[in-house]
């Protein structure tokens, strides 16, 4: 019974080190990855809001772990895919609509997610920290 | 009474919905919150820099505006159907085994849920709490 069980080798599908890499196929792991890290990351927003919801105490304490140079980096991160993830849902509406499958086109979307995502981060916190003068 | 009423025939009924029963819905209800995250993130985005820095009473006093606290719920509430379809489908692709499955999806519902209800709890209490 065993050897009937082993006897079935079944043909495995190529995975992904045989393909070379493309920018679509990057954008659609780090669309898959950014959505993984964002879901995690709402803890963050669960701290924000608890902790003012705790009182004084508790919210100055998270804000300064936001505040921390590592908190930083991880609040700078999770702002980044959150907005990553965001301009990836708008280049997955416009294929929705049928449109945009050009190789061309999804190049060029592919590359508008990445190039406007860093983009739209370093601007968000450069006004960020520009009206605060550094938080 | 109306199913012995109906003139629609079995195959019908089901056209459509696929071997998990529940058709385009789980796409459906993806994109539609996709949309509403949208909106609301670009909110909640603009009142985190508004309010980065902010002494405690100015963050209490405007987390409590309804015009405020309401969009706040609808984003705990739209995000973590998101996330929760989202992840869904992540444990659908990766996790073979149908006990591990099973598990992870439950875990998937149940963290869900407490994040969107401690967060929504949180904003309630803003605003209705002392």
């Amino acid at each position: 019974m065993a050897e009937a069980r082993r006897a079935v080798e079944r043909p495995l599908s190529p995975h992904l080190q045989v393909y070379s890499f493309l920018i679509n196929m990057v954008m659609s792991i780090m669309h898959r990855a950014t959505g993984a890290a964002l879901y995690f990351g709402t803890l963050l927003l669960a701290a924000w809001l608890v902790s003012a919801a705790m009182g004084q105490k508790q919210y100055e304490l998270v804000s300064e772990l936001f505040a921390h140079p590592l908190g930083k980096v991880v609040l700078f991160g999770y702002s980044w895919a959150l907005i990553h993830h965001m301009l990836g849902g708008i280049r997955h509406f416009i294929w929705d609509t049928g449109r945009g499958f050009q190789i061309w086109q999804v190049n060029l979307l592919s590359w508008l997610t990445i190039l406007g995502s860093v983009t739209l981060t370093i601007v968000l916190w450069a006004a960020a920290l520009g009206i605060r003068g550094g938080f | 009474m109306s199913q012995q009423m109906s003139q629609r025939t079995p195959l019908a009924k089901v056209r459509g919905l696929g071997s998990a029963k529940e058709g385009t819905e789980h796409f459906w209800k993806q994109r539609l919150t996709g949309v509403s995250n949208l909106i609301l993130v670009c909110f909640a985005i603009w009142l985190v820099v508004k309010l980065a820095g902010a002494d405690y009473a100015t963050v209490k006093r405007t987390l409590a505006k309804p015009q405020n606290a309401i969009p706040l719920l609808l984003l705990v509430i739209s995000g973590v159907i998101h996330m929760r379809l989202g992840m869904q489908t992540i444990i659908e692709d990766y996790v073979q085994s149908e006990g591990r499955k099973v598990t992870a999806l439950m875990l998937n519902s149940f963290f869900t849920m407490l994040v969107g209800l401690t967060c929504a709890f949180a904003v309630l209490k803003l605003s209705f709490g002392a």
